[in-house]
């Protein structure tokens, strides 16, 4: 019986895989066999033809940089933001304490893409239209409610002794905040940069809206359509910009994947 | 630590950026919805007017809305449904094979959820091209177009969606059930209860606020659904077969320049997402979860 359902769960584990296995297999195909009305799942005669015409012709390397910008500061400053906001939720107890943390619960739900109106109308009017601060600045905010969720469940492991301690031995708040805390959060953190970079990395809707005539300051999901052309679309180039847009999230995610769903455990229970 | 005012100076940064961009545009945006707003008004040509819940009854009197409408709930809902099925059943085959089965399955899930919303439309749709796909080619059907049909477009993009969030639901009812003790199992194991039933009735009572908070996730998700929509039918498929109502409000704002209108489906949008928020802060209260 073990035996049938490990075979049953390889099989699954093929059939998911297989997508991105189709995808990357793509990439290097030669145009000639992309083309082909008889797709082999193998190539004999693998080539970088495809990469090389998304990076070097459509100068996809400068969207790739804009994305890793974006997400970068993103992550960063939801990151600051939420420790600080975890540390004010989990280490005192204040009045309406339940009431924010109830705001931030909803805020979470809210559907952010329904908002798209009034968040360009507001870019517009600040004249950050076609800037990738635009982005930085929006993401974060959408970031912050579950980063903040996710982070008080790791300071309030963090034994309160700890920075009483630290404070008896004569250490400042900040010191505590940023010598102690911080650092003991670490872990935290690390989960919840995965949830705010892949949101920040992902997203196309706000990419969309907000960067209209500024093509350098495009994103990846952006950039990958201008191969969708009307009468051919050039799958080649389409499934190579698709490999260099999921590389960095893939591997960022098996490097952290126990973390992750540690993470994710906290965010649950807590 | 323990002034009176340092919670606050902690809160202030995050307070107010999400204030400024959370906060203010939601208060925009049921604004917005009361007013005529189109291009005359964008280009400054003309001031804006109240109109009151003009954009609101033009919406409710459009049969394309409740079509609309009706096929976000469909389709989210199915999608809800199929990524609990898939990720509740290998959940449960997770805790029932060898090591080795276990860690490709779930390193492939992984991979799966790692893939970027617009990555994995691309190569659905590649897999189901018309002349190209090797969909297609393996099943010999030659020059079918699988985004023609309202049914099938909703069908594919929904196969692309669920394999990108079963993942979540799968890694997340794992972890509740290894959670579980062992011996709890074995006991009804011992007693005689089948595979089915340990579940129904000892796995999922005690997974309840785990199961609650992942169903809520998913319909939310499955709600709001933009980027594959978009990308895979090409802004709402073929004369708009393949709106839902984020892909609708979009494409009346910023494609017909209705920005009324878009605001007001934006708001039953958010409206409908409110009450199941309103559900689930219920669950976990009951559920007895301290804040």
């Amino acid at each position: 019986m073990k035996r049938v359902l490990d075979t049953v769960a390889v099989a699954i584990a093929v059939a998911v895989v297989f997508p991105i296995y189709w995808m990357v297999l793509a990439a290097v195909k030669p145009a000639g066999e992309i083309q082909s009305l008889h797709q082999r799942p193998w190539t004999l005669a693998p080539s970088l033809d495809a990469f090389r015409r998304v990076l070097a012709v459509n100068d996809f390397g400068r969207y790739f940089l804009n994305s890793v910008l974006v997400a970068l500061v993103v992550v960063v400053l939801s990151g600051v933001l939420a420790f600080l906001a975890a540390v004010a939720l989990t280490r005192f107890r204040f009045r309406l304490r339940t009431t924010v943390l109830v705001l931030f619960l909803v805020a979470q739900m809210v559907p952010v893409e329904a908002l798209t109106i009034p968040l360009f109308f507001l870019v517009r009017d600040l004249g950050a239209l076609n800037t990738l601060g635009s982005l930085m600045l929006v993401h974060t905010a959408f970031t912050l409610p579950f980063a903040i969720w996710m982070l008080r469940g790791f300071v309030a492991a963090v034994p309160d002794e700890l920075d009483e301690a630290a404070q008896l031995d004569g250490a400042s708040r900040l010191t505590v905040l940023w010598r102690i805390l911080f650092p003991l959060v670490a872990p935290g953190l690390a989960a919840t940069s995965v949830f705010s970079f892949i949101h920040a990395w992902n997203d196309f809707l706000f990419a969309r809206t907000f960067i209209i005539s500024a093509t350098d300051n495009q994103t990846l999901p952006m950039a990958l359509l201008v191969f969708f052309k009307p009468d051919q679309n050039d799958w080649g180039a389409i499934m190579a910009a698709s490999t260099l847009m999921t590389l960095p999230v893939l591997v960022f995610f098996l490097l952290v994947r126990r973390r992750l769903v540690a993470g994710l455990g906290g965010a649950v229970k807590d | 630590m323990r002034s009176r005012f340092t919670p606050l100076w902690l809160l202030l940064p995050a307070g107010i950026v999400l204030a400024a961009l959370f906060a203010y545009p939601m208060y925009q945006l049921g604004l917005i919805s009361v007013l005529d707003f189109t291009q005359a008004q964008v280009s400054g040509g003309q001031p804006t007017r109240f109109v009151g819940p003009d954009n609101y009854t033009r919406l409710l009197g459009d049969g394309q809305f409740w079509s609309v409408l009706l096929a976000t709930v469909g389709f989210a809902a199915a999608c809800v449904v199929a990524t609990l099925a898939v990720g509740a059943a290998l959940a449960v085959l997770l805790t029932r094979i060898s090591r080795i089965p276990r860690l490709l399955l779930s390193l492939a899930a992984m991979a799966a959820w790692a893939v970027p919303a617009v990555s994995g439309s691309t190569v659905w749709m590649f897999l189901f091209d018309t002349d190209l796909g090797f969909v297609n080619q393996l099943l010999g059907l030659d020059g079918h177009n699988w985004f023609y049909g309202r049914w099938s477009a909703f069908t594919l993009v929904g196969a692309a969606v669920v394999w990108a969030a079963f993942p979540f639901v799968m890694v997340t009812l794992y972890a509740g059930i290894s959670a579980i003790p062992g011996s709890v199992v074995e006991a009804a194991a011992l007693d005689g209860a089948t595979t089915w039933r340990t579940f129904w009735q000892i796995l999922v009572p005690m997974l309840r606020p785990v199961l609650a908070i992942v169903v809520i996730q998913s319909i939310i998700w499955d709600f709001k659904i933009f980027t594959q929509i978009y990308v895979m039918t090409r802004g709402g498929g073929l004369a708009g077969q393949n709106l839902t109502l984020n892909v609708y409000a979009y494409q009346q704002a910023f494609a017909s320049s209705e920005y009324g209108l878009g605001s007001a489906i934006g708001v039953v949008t958010m409206l409908i997402l409110l009450a199941v928020t309103l559900l689930y802060l219920r669950t976990l209260r009951r559920s007895g979860e301290p804040l």
